[in-house]
């Protein structure tokens, strides 16, 4: 979860183009296509890849954009129309690059039990964010999980990763406060959580 | 190429190195526990003996899951000689107290000690889970000193494939996944299919919410699904298997890579096994959120790296399966059996269990229950012993209400029939389904038809999108589904309700639209009667029903 904050904040900031760009990487110089480069090398191209080449893509990007999907079309000799079609196909993937934040909330059965639709709804209302998606200031991402398989600990919600377990809607509110700090007018970009 | 792995010395080796140490602490490091911070269990329990001066008299080793993951983290204690303490909810502080007071002075730590005698332990049969909480699942050496890879060797160098298919015909097992195939035959189906290339696919894409069997054999022993599989191709004449692992587990597919790697280094994977003239590569492939994909067909896709759509059968896959080559798709936790079978026997396995289930099952408790964890109890087991002496009954003085088998494609059973013994056929008959094996009890502060909505917006959500019944009709429900929930429904969507199932459960494609229903059914036949005081309580408030006129 970290790694992917961090992944989406280099992504926010917009491709570094390194000095020293060699001859073989990506048009737009972004040296991040070299990490799937690898991946289709050692798959020897095979189009059965496309699944776990987008993994890596979204692993290294924190997101996936047109300009990626298309890159591992043309990479698989693929159309980019089925590329397009895997991708959405499967809920891992996503297309908007993460807020600053993300808490996941376990709506898993034994979470459901436990009221996690509850804190779900709590959130969305105090962020004003439905679930799914990020609030306006790219800070908070509220996502759902089918179950994260710790049911001993329902309702589990992970912030930034890290496990709050058996804890109600106010818990969790008063721990996003917390967590969720708007940043001061002037302060540097750079200066993020990762 | 490197020689073979000499099992017999390598488990002598490992007993050996074992003894040295007067005391073994074994921590819980899966998936629950580590949730529960055991990460930091182990690493305090590992400072402190670091620090006390007691690196020569004890070892911490990091083990699979214990099974009562609700008091997680858990550590036990083994003294050299047989003696052993667990312990539950080990944090940072009671760590330290277990390696200050009860190994340097021989004083166990009471007020954290768990009853390894209480039912929940006791009433278990392990064979799946055998070597949960007691092998380090990142050494092979583990595995082998308990036994691994000697069935393997048997099956490959004493037994042709068609007396290893026999075997498992024999022991009557039936696929784990839920729907109770027996193994033997689809064994038998793939053996005989023709093909220069066949597939043993092992499905560890397990979507049940609050269910994580699978989960736990990949990531606690992934030697044991390795050496399952294996046998699993020599006895079918495949030479590739895949395992498709849910991409939710990172942890699973790290482990099992390794293992995988490991198993090659020492000749029980790749080329001319054990020097026979069996080969066999294992690949992992990771999936992308589609809890279709459980579904065989569905999941062959996805292995081609297309959409996770399923496909009607016939053909069954082990005619035409993974790019038009014979496959068989067997349950991770069905092919963990496989080894003990091959060792101990048909007529061992199935003495265990049921005749027309024989065996045992990993049931996922959740939900309302005192313990709440893994178990591996017989099949033929009663669902009250299950949630009243291994779950430690309802919390809090509650009443039971219902028990929920099988996840979105099962159903809700209610107290009457608390005695059915948990067997393939008799859950079906109740209207529930074995299933992978979530097992979630609620308490009556549970409405049931919100129960029935939550999974309906499950299916709704997962619908693949392929068939109309199944697209169509899981919204249709869900929406019937969500009026009749906020108490703005009628007696006419009561019917409807019904009706639809009926057809999305009779037309759809795949088993997901087919057992969508399921969820509803049950509720609606158990628990009618709260669907109608919703729609009554509307009706008495006023609000008379122009739609039913």
């Amino acid at each position: 979860m970290t790694e992917d904050t961090s992944s989406a904040a280099r992504a926010r900031r917009g491709r570094d183009k390194p000095a020293d760009a060699s001859a073989d990487t990506h048009p737009s110089g972004d040296d991040r296509f070299a990490v799937i480069d690898k991946h289709l090398k050692r798959g020897r191209y095979a189009q059965d890849q496309l699944i776990e080449t987008l993994h890596i893509a979204q692993d290294v990007f924190g997101y996936l954009d047109d300009g990626i999907l298309i890159y591992v079309a043309r990479a698989l000799r693929l159309p980019p129309s089925m590329v397009y079609g895997v991708a959405t196909f499967y809920q891992l993937f996503t297309f908007d690059p993460p807020g600053e934040h993300t808490c996941t909330v376990c709506t898993g059965t034994a979470c459901f039990v436990k009221g996690a639709n509850d804190i779900v709804a709590a959130v969305a209302a105090a962020y004003d964010v439905p679930s799914g998606e990020t609030t306006e200031d790219g800070l908070l991402t509220l996502k759902t999980a089918r179950c994260l398989g710790s049911c001993g600990l329902a309702p589990v919600v992970l912030l930034d990763g890290e496990v709050k377990a058996r804890e109600g809607a106010d818990l969790i509110l008063a721990a996003l406060e917390t967590m969720v700090v708007p940043e001061p007018v002037g302060a540097a970009a750079e200066g993020g959580e990762s | 190429m490197a020689a073979p792995i000499d099992l017999h010395e390598v488990a002598q080796r490992e007993h050996e190195a074992r003894s040295r140490y007067p005391w073994r602490i074994k921590a819980c490091g899966s998936t629950a526990c580590l949730s529960a911070g055991s990460a930091s269990t182990i690493s305090a329990l590992e400072q402190t003996i670091e620090t006390s001066d007691l690196a020569l008299d004890a070892v911490v080793i990091p083990t699979g899951c214990m099974g009562l993951c609700s008091r997680g983290p858990l550590v036990r204690v083994l003294r050299r000689g047989g003696d052993e303490t667990m312990y539950q909810e080990v944090n940072e502080d009671v760590a330290i107290e277990i390696v200050r007071s009860h190994i340097r002075n021989h004083e166990p730590v009471e007020e954290s000690v768990l009853d390894a005698e209480i039912p929940f332990f006791a009433a278990q049969e392990r064979i799946v889970l055998a070597n949960g909480g007691i092998i380090d699942p990142d050494r092979i050496e583990g595995y082998v000193a308990h036994g691994g890879y000697v069935a393997l060797q048997k099956a490959i160098t004493e037994m042709t494939s068609e007396e290893v298919v026999e075997e498992v015909r024999a022991s009557g097992l039936r696929g784990r996944g839920g729907a109770g195939y027996p193994t033997g035959s689809k064994w038998g189906l793939l053996a005989k299919s023709e093909g220069d290339e066949k597939y043993v696919v092992a499905n560890g894409d397990e979507g049940d919410p609050g269910a994580y069997m699978d989960r736990t054999v990949m990531e606690d022993d992934p030697h044991r699904l390795i050496e399952g599989i294996a046998i699993a191709a020599y006895a079918t004449g495949a030479s590739k298997a895949y395992i498709y692992v849910r991409a939710e587990y990172p942890r699973a597919v790290e482990r099992l890579d390794r293992a995988i790697r490991v198993a090659r280094r020492n000749r029980l994977l790749g080329r001319r096994i054990l020097d026979t003239e069996f080969s066999l590569d294992v690949e992992v492939r990771i999936g992308a959120g589609a809890f279709v994909c459980g579904e065989e067909t569905a999941l062959l896709a996805s292995i081609e790296g297309r959409r996770g759509t399923p496909r009607l059968r016939p053909p069954y896959p082990t005619e035409r399966g993974l790019w038009g080559k014979p496959t068989m798709i067997n349950n991770v936790e069905t092919l963990a059996n496989i080894p003990a079978i091959v060792n101990k026997g048909a007529e061992w396995f199935s003495s265990i269990g049921t005749p027309s289930s024989p065996g045992t099952k990993v049931f996922a408790l959740a939900g309302d229950l005192v313990n709440i964890g893994l178990i591996e109890v017989p099949m033929g087991i009663t669902l009250r012993t299950i949630i009243e002496d291994v779950g430690g009954g309802i919390p809090d003085g509650g009443t039971f209400k219902a028990a929920q088998t099988g996840g979105p494609s099962g159903g809700c059973i209610p107290a009457e029939f608390l005695d059915t013994p948990v067997d393939y056929d008799s859950l079906r008959q109740l209207g529930s389904i074995m299933g992978s094996g979530g097992l979630i009890v609620m308490d009556d502060t549970q409405r049931m038809p919100d129960v029935a909505k939550f999974f309906m917006e499950f299916c709704m959500d997962e619908s693949c999108g392929k068939c109309v019944p199944c697209r169509a009709g899981t919204v249709q429900i869900h929406s019937l589904l969500e009026r009749i929930c906020a108490g703005e429904g009628t007696f006419t969507d009561l019917r409807h309700l019904e009706q639809l199932c009926a057809t999305v459960r009779d037309t759809s494609l795949c088993g997901l639209g087919q057992s969508a229903p399921n969820p509803v059914l049950s509720t609606l036949q158990y628990f009618g009667k709260e669907y109608e005081d919703l729609i009554t309580i509307q009706t008495v408030a006023g609000v008379k029903e122009v739609a039913d006129a």
